[in-house]
């Protein structure tokens, strides 16, 4: 059983222990939430969905912003403990350097949960991180078009990350998995569009020039919606008609995409969900409730989204959470 | 005469270079010099590089006075993002497009000027006096956007972005007659020359009657306004304002721009037109990476070889073993 | 071979820097308990000879001498070892450190390998103490005034060296009370036994602390003197190489025609810069002005110019009462300058000489109305011509060009500005002999074409030349103005030595 598996595993068990725990809630708690800050339209709508969720389970949330440094995490977390609030959130901003304030947080008998990213610090410090599988995302995002082409021949070009971000390593890595064993796919061209909407259509027009004014080209695989956005741009620009011409599938599920995508333009995206206090909040009340150690690694959905999702009525439901 | 006077131009180390990375592009990439007619514009790698290049021949454009002016402008990046976001922001607020694009100019502008204050009445050091900018814009269009991309339709800023006229893209256009102006600008007048003496020697020449201050104010302000043309042709290209990557680091392939052109960093002799020629440079290189299919981790270190090899090229050993001297004009009549 | 009884000495030092000799054979012996006064104008060699004896700079001629011993001095640290000292014009410390780890600074007392900062404070307090120095050794050094930092720097040189201290124009950024006090600790430590060289551009100082002056001339030793033995004059003569046997012969001493009055400045004067000075002048007159360096005279230039803005009196224009705050209201009215430092302030290294030439007449156009290059080329051929200027080109960058050709570049820069009153701050220094002679030859035509100018130098016989008169700069202050048959090297010397002594009438 490969690790994926279990954690995907593991992740449907959480799902069905928080749905069995539903009952026990969380209001009249004060919950600290030290975010990372807002350096882009995701994590705005992480603190909005965040909120959101505080208010409709009656919690009290101290919300923290960090501006991106981990000293004004370490502040506001210490801050939180010195309040003696009854649980504490933390999106880290980096993996390390942790420890100290953990065991703090620890002394005190505050459960302290991890969110979207994970920490190098002793498991026992914390009691449970929520975050995406981003290889997942790769690879429901690689599934689609495996169905969607099916036994056709399809070059796909891929717009990476950042080059050596995380999620750029785990998103290509879970899609080469769903293609892999598909002769019919190959990833003919692959470049880095720094997750932006300019990179992304620059190099998409690149794309397009570099193969036969996109004849060879059947479909797009980008490794973030804002990427798509643009590479959607280029092949207007170039005189085809993307969604239809070239297959566009991105990840994140950010509202502009499902403009697109109910626009015809794009064909699906995978939701890296901004709700991660919805599962925390469940695992905090059942600890509460009767000291359920939680997984120690819970994994949000990576749900799909495609024509058939409603994309206008997900677009309203999102864009005014701040992406 | 004119013959040789022309092919002595030629030889100038940039354009060599242009010439080199452009060749290098089409042997990995024989199509690369391919153009067609396309919906009533020229489609090709080689108009991509034009355009794609524009953004940042427009700030180099603004830089290249700056630097001459032994200064430097770090906050342009930022600027563009500021500029970007309030026209952006005004559109889809339902103003004019024309107004929208005025706004974004002068608060490009008044960001410039406030870079000249810095540097010209109180002293700061152009280095930190922008630097504050480069943060603080940043912030400002985050602001502006409340943190999210703010897409838009309007046709006029489209236009910017992605429009063409006479066949070229409009970026490109607008790269062409800002260097057009500009150049008129410094060397029709005696602004360029006054520019090259502060640069060379301040106290010199605030003793010789140069009002530097207020020299001073203007290329600060001309590379804020140039800052802000180019923000509007990068959200026009994208239809959204993008606060936290507009413009991100565009400032350095600026000064890449203009020293790849020959303007020292100590100021001093400076050429508008090299300056975007170094610009082209740079985005040819970018353009040809894109098509070569060479995988991303490569880009950084192929593009540093690159313009190593550029610099090489240019640097005062290379030019006197290569390039044949221009004679020496004669003195007096 | 001791006896000689010099705790430090050079005999026949030679420092040649490419085909320039900056010594030639000086001898300079400093006994102990001694004060030693090093006199010259810029350029003389005082500071080669310091870099020297203080181990910067090896000697391509001749040997140095410690206690009698001829030792080769490889670095300073050497030299300190040897138990020289020197303190430096600017402080060289850390100001953002410690009193006390400024004092201490290479060589802590350590406790284990770790600095023991409560002893070190302690011996600081002691150390400073002997200074008449109560601050308290943990306080940032840059906290305390440039004259306690000037004694914490003394102290540390004598802590570390204790034999011989160097001090190099010590009291150029002090005030009176501050030289008074630095005065009793170098008396102080002259009791204890040091050997001191002090270098100083202020007379008064040489004649209060020193028991000796050696006064250095174009890189040769011109003499060494017990002070006792010589007067103010006496200085002044060395220095400036002026044999008061011709005085009075200068011919020109009958009264010029006088034109109109151009210019009058009345109490004009800036603080901390130049004492308040009445100063009339009219077209087609020559002023002079005469001193020794750190006189006032560039000061008082760069007031009239507006390069620094005058901040009391005020300056009448052809009777008219006129604002002269900036160089640009200067220009305006018709004036020019050619400052001291030609490369710092004069010329445009990188630019054409043609550029260097039109730059400031460009300036008076304005942005807007550009001299074509044609123009340019007619305007720098012409003034080039008149000036004779000796470059291959006209487009060549004037960095390339000689001094004395630099010179005639800005000469030629005011000149194409059609001025009526130049400011000439020691036009022919560091210029060779044709250039020299073309440019006094310049300062008379234009003095005859009408012009007014002030002229600053320091060599007398060629002010004497073409002077209609001549004021003396000294402190700060203008202290004398001579004309009619005064306009002689005696008197100047006189005049520059000590007022009191050579005021006429």
């Amino acid at each position: 059983m490969s690790i994926i598996t279990k954690l995907a595993l593991a992740a449907g068990l959480a799902t069905a222990l928080s749905s069995a725990v539903l009952a026990q809630d969380v209001s009249g708690k004060v919950i600290g939430f030290s975010q990372i800050g807002s350096e882009s339209g995701w994590r705005a709508a992480e603190t909005a969905v965040t909120r959101q969720q505080a208010e409709e389970r009656g919690v009290d949330l101290k919300f923290a912003d960090a501006q991106q440094k981990q000293e004004n995490q370490i502040k506001a977390i210490r801050g939180f403990i010195a309040q003696g609030v009854d649980a504490i959130l933390v999106a880290p901003v980096v993996a390390t350097g942790w420890d100290d304030v953990l065991a703090e947080a620890k002394e005190a008998e505050i459960p302290v949960v991890l969110l979207d990213r994970g920490v190098d610090a002793p498991e026992d410090l914390y009691l449970t991180s929520v975050a995406s599988d981003q290889v997942k995302e790769g690879r429901v995002a690689g599934e689609w078009l495996v169905e969607a082409v099916g036994d056709e021949d399809c070059n796909v070009v891929e717009l990476q990350g950042t080059v050596g971000s995380t999620p750029a390593i785990n998103r290509k890595a879970g899609f080469e998995e769903a293609i892999a064993g598909h002769d019919n796919i190959t990833i003919s061209q692959s470049q880095t569009g720094d997750f932006t909407r300019s990179k992304g259509k620059e190099v998409m027009e690149a794309f397009i020039k570099a193969s036969n004014n996109a004849a060879d080209i059947c479909a797009v695989y980008a490794h973030n919606d804002d990427m798509a956005v643009g590479a959607i741009q280029a092949i207007k620009d170039a005189g085809l008609k993307p969604g239809e011409d070239i297959l566009v599938v991105s990840i994140d599920a950010v509202p502009d995409i499902f403009s697109a995508i109910a626009a015809g333009e794009a064909n699906a995206t995978v939701e890296l969900t901004p709700n991660m206090a919805g599962p925390a909040f469940d695992a905090l009340a059942a600890y509460w409730a009767d000291g359920t150690e939680p997984e120690k690694f819970i994994i949000t959905e990576s749900k799909l989204y495609t024509a058939d999702s409603d994309p206008q009525g997900e677009y309203e439901r999102r864009k005014d959470l701040g992406y | 005469m004119t013959m040789r006077r022309a092919l002595s131009r030629m030889a100038n180390p940039q354009l060599l270079a242009l010439v080199g990375v452009l060749l290098i592009n089409w042997i990995l990439f024989p199509n690369f010099f391919r153009i067609t007619w396309q919906d009533g514009r020229l489609f090709g790698s080689v108009i991509d590089v034009l355009n794609r290049g524009a953004p940042v021949a427009i700030l180099a454009i603004g830089m290249v006075g700056v630097i001459a002016t032994k200064g430097v402008d770090l906050s342009v990046g930022a600027v563009m993002a500021v500029a970007g976001a309030v026209a952006a922001t005004l559109v889809v607020a339902g103003y004019p497009a024309p107004v929208a694009v005025v706004a974004a100019l002068l608060v490009g502008l008044l960001c410039g000027l406030w870079n000249g204050f810095l540097v010209a009445v109180l002293d700061i050091q152009p280095i930190v006096a922008t630097l504050v900018l480069m943060v603080a814009g940043r912030g400002i269009a985050q602001l502006i956007t409340e943190g999210f991309i703010v897409t838009f339709n309007d046709p006029l800023l489209v236009f910017i972005g992605t429009g063409s006229l006479l066949g070229l893209p409009m970026a490109t256009v607008i790269a062409i007659a800002m260097l057009v102006l500009v150049t008129l600008l410094v060397r029709k007048t005696a602004i360029g020359l006054f520019i090259e003496a502060v640069g060379v020697n301040r106290a010199a020449a605030t003793l010789a009657g140069i009002r530097s201050r207020m020299l001073l104010m203007l290329v600060y302000g001309l590379s804020g306004l140039c800052a802000a043309v180019a923000g509007l042709i990068v959200a026009g290209d994208i239809r959204g304002a993008d606060a936290n990557n507009a413009g991100l680091w565009l400032e350095l392939d600026a000064i890449l721009a203009v020293v790849i052109g020959g303007t020292s960093l100590l100021g001093g002799r400076f050429s508008v037109p090299l300056a975007v020629v170094g610009a082209l440079i740079i985005q040819a290189m970018n353009t040809g990476i894109l098509v070569s299919g060479f995988p991303p981790e490569f880009n950084l270190i192929v593009k540093a070889a690159l313009i190593f090899l550029v610099l090489i090229i240019q640097s005062p050993l290379a030019t006197r073993v290569v390039v044949v001297k221009r004679p020496v004009r004669e003195a007096g009549k | 071979m001791g006896g000689t009884g010099y705790a430090l000495e050079a005999r026949g030092v030679v420092k040649i820097f490419g085909n320039h000799v900056a010594l030639d054979a000086v001898d300079f012996g400093l006994r102990a308990g001694e004060v030693h006064a090093l006199l010259g104008e810029n350029g003389a060699g005082k500071s080669t000879l310091i870099k020297i004896l203080t181990g910067a700079y090896q000697p391509d001629g001749g040997e140095v001498l410690v206690d009698g011993q001829p030792v080769s001095l490889d670095t300073p640290q050497q030299a300190q070892a040897l138990g020289i000292g020197t303190v430096y014009q600017e402080v060289n410390l850390l100001p953002n450190r410690s009193v006390a780890e400024n004092l201490f600074l290479g060589h802590q007392p350590t406790w284990f390998g770790l600095t023991d900062r409560r002893k070190m404070e302690r011996d600081s307090r002691a150390i400073l103490k002997r200074y008449g120095l109560d601050i308290d050794p943990a306080s940032e050094l840059g906290a305390h005034s440039v004259a306690v930092q000037q004694i914490v720097a003394i102290a540390r040189a004598v802590e570390l060296s204790g034999k011989v201290l160097i001090l190099d124009e010590p009291t150029a950024s002090l005030d009176r009370n501050e030289v008074e006090r630095l005065f009793e600790i170098i008396r102080d430590l002259k009791a204890h036994g040091l050997a001191i060289v002090f270098i100083t551009h202020f007379l008064e100082q040489v004649f209060a602390v020193s028991d000796y002056v050696t006064v250095l001339r174009n890189g040769r030793l011109i003499d060494t003197r017990k002070l006792d033995d010589v007067t103010r004059t006496d200085v002044v003569r060395l220095m400036l190489g002026k044999d008061i046997a011709f005085s009075g012969a200068t011919g020109l001493a009958d009264a010029r025609p006088t034109g109109e009055v151009l210019l009058d400045f009345t109490n004009f004067g800036r603080k901390r810069s130049v004492h308040p000075f009445n100063l009339t002048i009219h077209k087609g007159e020559v002023i002079g002005v005469a001193g020794l360096l750190g006189s006032g005279r560039t000061e008082m230039a760069r007031i009239m110019f507006g390069a620094d803005a005058a901040d009391e009196g005020e300056v009448k224009i052809a009777g008219k009462p006129t604002s002269i705050s900036r160089p640009t209201d200067a220009i305006a009215h018709g004036f020019g300058f050619c400052p001291e430092d030609r490369k710092a302030e004069g010329i445009f290294g990188d630019l054409s000489v043609r550029e260097n030439i039109i730059i400031a007449l460009q300036g008076k156009l304005g942005w807007f109305s550009a001299l074509t290059r044609d123009e340019q080329m007619e305007i720098a051929g012409k003034f080039g011509e008149a000036m004779d200027i000796r470059a291959a080109s006209l487009d060549m960058p004037v960095k390339l060009l000689s001094g004395g050709n630099q010179q005639k570049v800005i000469l030629s820069r005011w000149l194409a500005t059609d001025p009526a009153f130049l400011i000439l701050d020691e036009p022919t220094r560091g210029i060779d002999v044709g250039a020299h002679a073309e440019i006094v030859r310049t300062i008379n035509r234009l003095r005859d074409e009408g012009l007014a100018l002030v002229v600053i130098s320091s060599e007398i016989d060629e002010v004497v030349a073409y002077s209609s008169r001549i004021v003396v700069m000294r402190d700060r202050e203008l202290v004398a103005e001579l004309s009619g048959e005064n306009i002689s090297p005696g008197v100047i010397v006189q005049a520059i030595a000590n007022h009191r002594e050579g005021t006429p009438t």
